[in-house]
Parts: C-alpha cells; structure tokens; sequence
C-alpha cells in the first residue's frame, strides 16, 4: 500500500481567477467548484440545488461558456476565468442591474429567485456565443435549467428582449467603418 | 450529496496518466480518469463512485480537437467536447461526418456539452449514449494508450455491459477514429424530457447509388435496448435487398428492426420506440 491509499485527502492551494480576481483558496481535492465558490470565496450569488447536474442553479461561466459548478472539482478551474453572477452588476459598485438583470425583471422572468442565478449565467453565456439566437434556439437552451415557478416563458422572453437590446446597440459592421 | 474524499493528481502528459494507472492499480488505489467529469463527477456527488484516486487529463490539450487523415478518415482526441463537434465548421468536420455535429444536440444540455467530453462519454459506455451509438453504428475505431503501448480496439468489440469496455485498467482512451465518411446517416431518440439520457435512440447509415434515391444498403443500430449499443442484422438485411428510398422502406427497415430487439425492460415500449426512431432515422437519411 502506498502513503496516499485511500487515505482521506488532505487540502491544497488552489489559485482561481473568479470575476476578474485572483483568489487562493485551501481546499480538499474533494471541493466542488461550487461550494468553493459559496464558502470559501463568499460568492453566495451561484446557488446550489441537486448537486448531480440536473437543475442548473449552479450554473457559472467557465472561460465563457456555460458550465455546472457542481460538476467540476475546484482544481479543474485552476488556470479558467471563472464569472459569477456577482459579474453581471453594474454601476461603479456593481450593485446595479445589468442589462440582462433587468430583462428579467422587466418580464418577470422570477418568482422566487432560487434558479435565477443559473439562469442568468446560462443566458449570458448563450448571448455571448450567439448574439443572433432565435427565440427557438434561446428556449432550447433555457431547457437545460429547472425552474418551478415561471413556467419559462417570461424567461425565454427575457432573454429575447436583452438579446434584441444589445443588438440594437451594437453598430453593425458598416457603421464601424463609417466611424474609423 | 458531497463526493468522498479521494486523491487528485494532474497529469502532466500522456505518459504521466497511463503511469500513474498503472501504479495506482497495481497499489490497489482504485484510481479513475477525470476527463470533463459530466458523468464521473455526478456518480460521485451520489457516491455510486468512490474512487481512491483522481488523475485529471483535463490539461493534455493534445487530446483535444479534430482532424482529418491522409486517408479521409475522422480523427477525434478524447478531451474535444461534445459542444467542439456542434459547433466545428465544415473545414474541420468534413461535410460526409455532419452526422456527429447534428448528433450532439442530444447530448445532455448546452452545459453539460461545454465541459463533457467524446473519449469520456465513450468510455463511461452509458448504453444509450449517442457517441457510443455513432460509434457502433459506424465502425469506429478506438484508440487506447497504456504502459504496454498502443490498441486500437473496434467499436464492436469495445462495449462489453452496462458501463464496462474493453480498456484495461491502466489504459487511456486517446482518440476515436471515425474511417469513413457517412454522408446519409441519421441519428434520433427519444426521452422523455429533451437532454434526459434517451430511453431509446436509434441510427442508420444509408448506402444510396449516385442516382440519390436507390439504397443498396446500410446499417441500423438501436441504444437502450440491451446492455450496450447494438447492431440490427435483421434491419441491415432489408436495408441490403435495396429498393428505392422512400416511406415504404423505411417502414419495412423499422418493422424489421423491432422485431429482432428484446429488450430487458419495458420491451414492449422500447420495440414501439424502436419501430417510430428506426422509421424517424430513416427518413432522415434520405433527406439529406
């Protein structure tokens, strides 16, 4: 039997780059990315429902994609750039709405705000990738997270309208030339 | 649930992983690759899995991404993602594989695609996972590494039951070549919600002469109605007497395909569902 045989582990440092921070953290190897997040670092925004990937409360950005932090150990994301929920606040405190916060909010997008996290990080990380989503497309995606109270259609609307806002916002691509 | 405690290595290279199996097999340390954990990480979360040690690849980027051989066959590295294939542009899968990137919106979710991985959706052998089905269905090759050298094992004889293959405890799957292209094959399923594992899923590969519409031949394969992905002889057997592509084949390939099933469990159902994705592929394959 080697020294490490099923002996229980002990913790290690890890370094993680969360909403732009660079955080250390002494954990077990056994810490999801997920708990790190909420105990260690204090970023209780990410929510954590079933532990096993199914409802997506957990639902972070990991190097911009949308992915389950109960379903990374925290020494996976060691060299990702992690965002949170916390991330999507604006004003010079952060304490303000993003455009997308306030989507949801405009279109009731929640009830009881348990999922909303998740939701929002897998919005923001569809928009991302595919700025022209369809409200096909967004609703397919919508799917990957539980939500017991809004029945989804207030949040595929949401997501919709923040969709169609930054959009609108963004020069096309001839007004870009037309200003350099 | 949290997952029991364990070890975590992070392998520096290939050799470092197969290495370090081999030593913590020998050692008796039940050791297990972490590749994008989607499958591994859950079991844990429920303790169905305790492994005693963790030997994360998730760094070997040279295990990551595809490519195309000399000989037109597809080569996937074991860490690309499900979410690499859906979204890989035709210069990187070849138009003859649009197959695997219309498979992968029935994998899991956008965020289980982002993270899960090919190599270790394979190596899991969920028997309704859609790679394993692609990969029965269309002769691919798996790619194994370990301290005795390299195996390149046939889809065929890689699954052996419900989440059991053909590595070897100190082995690393490395890449799964597809030889082929397959320019008329379809892949559906069906469950209950969309994402949840497929209670049935079911694939086929058309052989169809130039004149677009005379099949000569082709494949059928079934997920969910045994203990690992299987073919269909009986349904290949209509699909080889040929006849022209349309809905009367496929009804034939379908009828013929559900009655040579027996599955384990709901067999009824399942045959039902086998009959409707066998038909439903079918038509896809036409169409393309």
């Amino acid at each position: 039997m080697t020294e490490t045989t099923h002996r229980p582990a002990g913790q290690q440092l890890l370094g993680l780059t969360v909403n732009g921070e660079r955080r250390e953290v002494l954990a077990e190897s056994r810490r999801t990315l997920v708990d790190v997040l909420r105990h260690d670092l204090g970023l209780t925004g990410t929510h954590v429902g079933c532990e096993h990937g199914i409802c997506g409360a957990c639902t972070v950005l990991v190097d911009g994609a949308p992915a389950r932090a109960c379903l990374m150990f925290a020494a996976q994301a060691e060299g990702c750039e992690i965002r949170t929920v916390e991330a999507l606040g604006e004003g010079p405190d952060g304490r303000e709405l993003g455009d997308l916060q306030q989507a949801f909010t405009e279109h009731h997008a929640l009830q009881c705000g348990f999922c909303t996290p998740g939701f929002l990080m897998l919005a923001e990380g569809l928009l991302s990738e595919r700025p022209d989503a369809t409200k096909e497309e967004i609703r397919e995606v919508v799917a990957a997270n539980l939500c017991r109270c809004t029945g989804y259609q207030t949040i595929v609307e949401a997501v919709d309208a923040c969709a169609a806002r930054r959009r609108a916002a963004t020069p096309t691509p001839s007004e870009e030339d037309s200003c350099s | 649930m949290k997952p029991a405690p364990f070890t975590y290595h992070r392998a520096r290279d290939i050799d470092d992983a197969t290495r370090l199996l081999s030593r913590l097999t020998d050692d008796g340390g039940d050791p297990r690759v972490l590749a994008g954990g989607q499958s591994l990480v859950a079991m844990m979360n429920y303790r169905l899995a305790r492994p005693g040690h963790l030997i994360d690849i998730g760094r070997l980027t040279t295990l990551r991404g595809l490519r195309t051989g000399e000989d037109g066959a597809l080569h996937i590295g074991a860490l690309t993602t499900h979410h690499a294939v859906e979204t890989a542009p035709d210069a990187v899968l070849a138009p003859g594989f649009t197959v695997l990137r219309d498979a992968m919106r029935w994998v899991g979710h956008l965020p289980i695609r982002t993270r899960g991985t090919v190599g270790g959706s394979l190596a899991h052998a969920d028997a309704t996972a859609e790679w394993c089905l692609l990969a029965v269905l269309l002769d691919a090759v798996i790619v194994a590494q370990g301290p005795a050298g390299v195996r390149h094992i046939e889809a065929g004889d890689f699954f052996h039951g419900h989440y059991t293959t053909a590595l070897g405890p100190d082995e690393l799957l490395t890449e799964v070549v597809f030889p082929r292209p397959a320019p008329r094959a379809a892949l559906t399923e069906f469950a209950p919600r969309h994402g949840d594992f497929a209670t049935v899923s079911a694939a086929v590969d058309l052989d169809v002469a130039g004149d677009g519409h005379t099949v000569r031949g082709g494949r059928v394969a079934l997920g969910g109605v045994a203990a690992t992905p299987v073919r269909v002889p009986a349904a290949e057997a209509v699909l080889a007497r040929g006849g022209t592509a349309g809905p009367e084949l496929a009804s034939a390939v379908a009828r013929a395909a559900a009655g040579a099933v027996d599955p384990p469990a709901d067999a009824e159902y399942r045959r039902g569902l086998a009959r409707t994705l066998v038909e439903r592929a079918v038509r896809q394959a036409v169409a393309r």
